[in-house]
């Protein structure tokens, strides 16, 4: 009787080892990439790391964390299911970003939409190659170069992808420093390259500070009214950040909120990384057209600042399109690295994170009119 | 739909709508800086006479 007890007290023990699969021990090794891509290689860390440990966490069998009161499930219940996180993730960006230099020169928002054609040209190439038009909405999205964006519109469509695409956004976006270079110089002559802008000059008020993000999610209510939430809370965080009293608020926003809810998001979208839903041909897909998003972003962005650069008689250097795309602040960087590696005495940062924080404004608008047009559309 | 009458439509409206709404965006930011332009620097103090 004893010996009986003792054994099925052994069998419930290993009961969860005996149920690991090689597909399991796959999205384990996945995770740990994944964390070590973070740690050792420093990309993107604040997501990387939570989202490999929640993927090593759900692959490990018997643990339940993704099944019926699991702790993983009430968290994908409370904050992806009802798009919480994506949405509160975005008043810290909208705390942390200066849109001074857009505001300078506000031109340069159009560079934010030509950053985002990648979005729309990669939907066509993947209901060519047989995903559902919902599936297409979603992986079109990693073109928005923007996690919270792409987290927000795969789990209105399509959220038995939120794992892959996810991965695919927010690794690609770490990636950008890599991706982008050579685009931006097969597109571009030497002379281009070297262009110099002027200097932008100190010329917004603190007033058209204030005014800016109640104005900009008034204009998204009226355009796209399915994007305001995430255009409203973006521009809440910025209104935080320019109000001189409410630096408590800027600060707990881009800080603890920030924080938070980034650990909270990143465990949960690790979470939907188990293997039965991630280990398919589709993922591959995913991942490759994601790549073609993110490529043919920059490819519009660059193409875009030629055409500006040729309108306006060579004052505007063409790499600065690549800032169109909305990686917030790497694409910026990258720009600035090129257009010094052609000549020294170029800068042109504080032009790039014009193009670059209009590339967030433009990410969030696309995807908005994306939401409205599939809504006229009556597609669900 | 089809799929190639819905990805030309999302394609066309969703390029042009965006590239149209931010270009109004940036004609409204230009105008609320013309109705809110910069304040002038405030006069150094001690130097009025």
């Amino acid at each position: 009787m004893l010996w009986d007890a003792i054994l099925a007290g052994l069998q419930g023990m290993v009961a969860g080892t005996a149920q690991f699969t090689l597909q399991h021990w796959i999205m384990i090794a996945i995770g740990c990439v994944m964390m070590w891509l973070g740690v050792a290689k420093n990309l993107e860390p604040l997501l990387l790391v939570p989202i490999g440990f929640g993927a090593v966490l759900v692959n490990v069998p018997g643990t339940g964390l993704m099944e019926g009161h699991g702790f993983l499930k009430a968290l994908y219940d409370a904050g992806i299911i009802t798009e919480l996180f994506p949405i509160l993730i975005f008043i810290g960006i909208g705390a942390m970003t200066d849109f001074g230099p857009l505001l300078e020169n506000p031109r340069i928002l159009l560079f934010g939409a030509a950053g985002q054609f990648g979005i729309f040209l990669t939907l066509l190439l993947a209901l060519g190659l047989g995903f559902t038009q919902l599936e297409a909405l979603a992986i079109g999205i990693i073109g928005a170069c923007d996690g919270p964006t792409a987290i927000y519109v795969t789990t209105n469509y399509a959220p038995h992808l939120l794992g892959s695409v996810s991965v695919a956004a927010y690794s690609y976006m770490a990636l950008v420093p890599i991706l982008q270079p050579p685009i931006m110089r097969a597109l571009t002559t030497d002379a281009e390259r070297q262009i110099v802008m002027p200097t932008v000059k100190r010329s917004v008020s603190k007033t058209t500070k204030l005014v800016f993000p109640i104005m900009v999610t008034g204009f998204t209510a009226v355009v796209a009214p399915l994007g305001t939430p995430l255009m409203g809370m973006l521009m809440l965080g910025n209104l935080f950040r320019e109000v001189g009293g409410l630096d408590r608020l800027a600060k707990t926003a881009s800080n603890e909120l920030g924080n938070i809810v980034t650990l909270l998001l990143g465990l949960t979208i690790g979470a939907t990384m188990q293997a039965d839903q991630f280990l398919n041909i589709k993922t591959l897909g995913i991942f490759a057209l994601g790549l073609i998003a993110i490529s043919l972003d920059t490819v519009m962005g660059v193409l875009f600042g030629k055409l500006m650069c040729f309108l306006t008689g060579g004052k505007v250097n063409p790499l600065i399109g690549a800032a169109g795309i909305s990686a917030l602040p790497m694409a910026a960087r990258v720009v600035q690295n090129e257009g010094q590696r052609y000549n020294k005495k170029n800068h042109l940062l504080m032009h790039a994170m014009g193009a670059n924080t209009g590339g967030q404004v433009g990410s969030i608008m696309a995807a908005a009119i994306m939401l409205s047009i599939v809504n006229a559309l009556g597609i669900h | 739909m089809d799929n190639t009458t819905f990805g030309l439509t999302l394609t066309i409206l969703g390029m042009s709508g965006t590239l149209i709404s931010l270009w109004v965006l940036s004609l409204l930011i230009s105008g609320l800086k013309k109705i809110y332009p910069i304040e002038p620097p405030a006069p150094a103090a001690g130097k009025e006479k």
